[in-house]
């Protein structure tokens, strides 16, 4: 394991030593690049609530990409059962997916108001199409004679979407869900830019508005640090189901 | 067989066309055999001859457009009474060896208990024992058509259909598994349609050979193969074996 992940650690190290060595030696003005120390002594800070805003964030976009998870694989099914809601739907899905979601958000806020729902919805809105997209082409991609196979046997609808096309798109959907928890937090970030009281979105905020770049750098990092988990969380998923059963050999 | 006795399988006139646009393809026509229960029929012929669809057909999963088709007579079920097994190996890569024997029983819905029971004998039948539990990507193209063979009778059918199984396989293991074919047969009693491209393996395999032609696509001859039972790969050489390869190279026109 150290072997094959060493030098993916060495990286990491030394991009923390460039940014110790930027602020020391390497002179950047702090109020634009703080140092390390100075950056991390602001999780001290009580009037910022840390961990409240990390739930507050973590929270809204686990469940907006969770709803996006649903209803992209509902409606995938439903490109496969129903030939004409795919030929109906799927094109005007990919011109949708071409409206930049971000452009959205003020909109959500103006129909949803302030607070979870509008940033739920739109980390929602970016994380699903690469769902719908990626699980609609695995289901569609399945063998024809593996289908054949269990028509012999009269196989139901249900038994050929649970035995044979939802385990064969299982490594598509994790591909999906992998571009997908990465918009999401991106969504999430965005909503909470726009119109939100918490949130490590809201908070990055609230600290430029004094210029406090070090609490600015240590939400940026807690944010990446939520993304980082959804992502985990996909890879932890993928791992127990999709590569456990050496399904992509 | 007494005479009287209704054939396992009646097919008369049968014929398909297939239809796109305006162009028609005719894929079979004028198919017309009896077979009775427990043979082992060979469909012979070249590419396009229609033999997949004509398998495709008596396993239901496409319908002939006229002749009449009988299958097994009263009581026979066409989901539960019929094994298929294809070119490709098709098992499914995320379940274990005996998971993917186990998938017709699954459709079904018959007692798993005694189905994986059964599984278990039928991957020892075809040389597989002690490797239930391997994923498909750590067996060789043979042994995987080997689990194909015994997923197509777990659910004990009647007929089983096989659409050229061994056609991937090396002529070598061809072989092999042509006389491990042939010993299934004579164990399990079935009725086996298999379907074929090698003249000379539709004589070793039969004992009943179907010649379909392409072009027009049609069934130009059938006729019973009678040679000394159990069949060995010396039989090959005898001047029997000849006159039957002979009557289908005829049939086909070379």
């Amino acid at each position: 394991m150290v072997g094959r992940h060493g030098p993916a650690v060495l990286a990491h190290l030394a991009l923390l030593g460039l940014w110790v060595w930027a602020t020391t030696a390497g002179g950047v003005p702090r109020f634009i690049i703080p140092g390390p120390m100075e950056t991390f002594a602001t999780l001290a800070a009580p009037h910022y609530a840390w961990a409240h805003h990390v739930a507050v964030t973590a929270g809204q976009a686990a469940a907006g990409f969770a709803l996006a998870v649903l209803v992209g694989m509902a409606l995938a099914v439903a490109f496969t059962w129903f030939a004409p809601v795919r030929r109906a739907l799927m094109p005007l899905l990919v011109t949708l997916n071409l409206v930049p979601k971000v452009a959205l958000a003020p909109l959500f806020i103006v129909w949803f108001g302030y607070g979870l729902l509008p940033n739920i919805l739109i980390t929602f809105i970016i994380a699903f199409f690469p769902i719908v997209i990626t699980v609609a082409r695995g289901l569609a991609e399945v063998e024809p004679e593996l289908l054949d196979l269990v028509r012999v046997q009269r196989a139901t609808r249900w038994q050929v979407f649970r035995k044979i096309q939802l385990p064969s798109a299982l490594p598509y959907l994790f591909s999906g869900m992998r571009v997908a928890a990465v918009l999401a937090i991106a969504g999430t970030i965005v909503g909470e830019f726009i119109g939100s009281e918490a949130g490590l979105g809201f908070l990055m905020l609230s600290a430029q508005a004094t210029l406090d770049t070090p609490a600015m750098f240590m939400a940026l990092i807690l944010i990446t640090l939520v993304g980082v988990g959804l992502y985990l969380s996909v890879v932890v998923l993928e791992a127990l189901t999709v590569t456990a059963d050496a399904r992509l050999r | 067989m007494p005479v009287s006795a209704e054939p396992f399988l009646h097919l008369a006139r049968v014929a398909k066309t297939y239809r796109s646009g305006t162009r028609e393809v005719v894929a079979i026509s004028d198919v017309t055999f009896d077979v009775a229960e427990g043979a082992l029929v060979a469909l012979v012929g070249p590419s396009g001859c229609g033999k997949s669809t004509l398998l495709k057909i008596l396993a239901g999963l496409i319908r002939h457009d006229s002749g009449t088709l009988r299958i097994g007579g009263a009581g026979f079920d066409a989901a539960r009474d019929i094994g298929v097994a294809f070119q490709a190996p098709l098992l499914l890569k995320w379940r274990r060896v005996l998971d993917n024997v186990l998938l017709p029983a699954e459709i079904l819905g018959l007692p798993l208990r005694a189905a994986r029971d059964r599984a278990r004998d039928l991957l020892a039948l075809v040389g597989l024992a002690g490797w239930e539990d391997k994923y498909p990507y750590e067996l060789s193209g043979g042994m995987q058509q080997r689990v194909s063979l015994a997923r197509s009778l777990v659910h004990d059918p009647k007929l089983v259909l096989m659409d050229e199984p061994f056609g991937a396989l090396d002529a070598l293991t061809r072989e092999r598994m042509n006389l491990e074919l042939r010993r299934i047969w004579a164990a399990s009693g079935k009725t086996i349609v298999v379907v074929t491209h090698g003249v000379q393996e539709a004589v070793f395999l039969g004992t009943q050979v179907v010649v379909l032609t392409a072009g027009p696509a049609r069934m130009a001859d059938g006729f019973a193969v009678t040679l000394p039972e159990p069949r060995e790969l010396a039989c090959r050489a005898t001047p029997e074996f000849g006159d039957y390869t002979q009557r289908i190279y005829a049939r086909l026109g070379m």
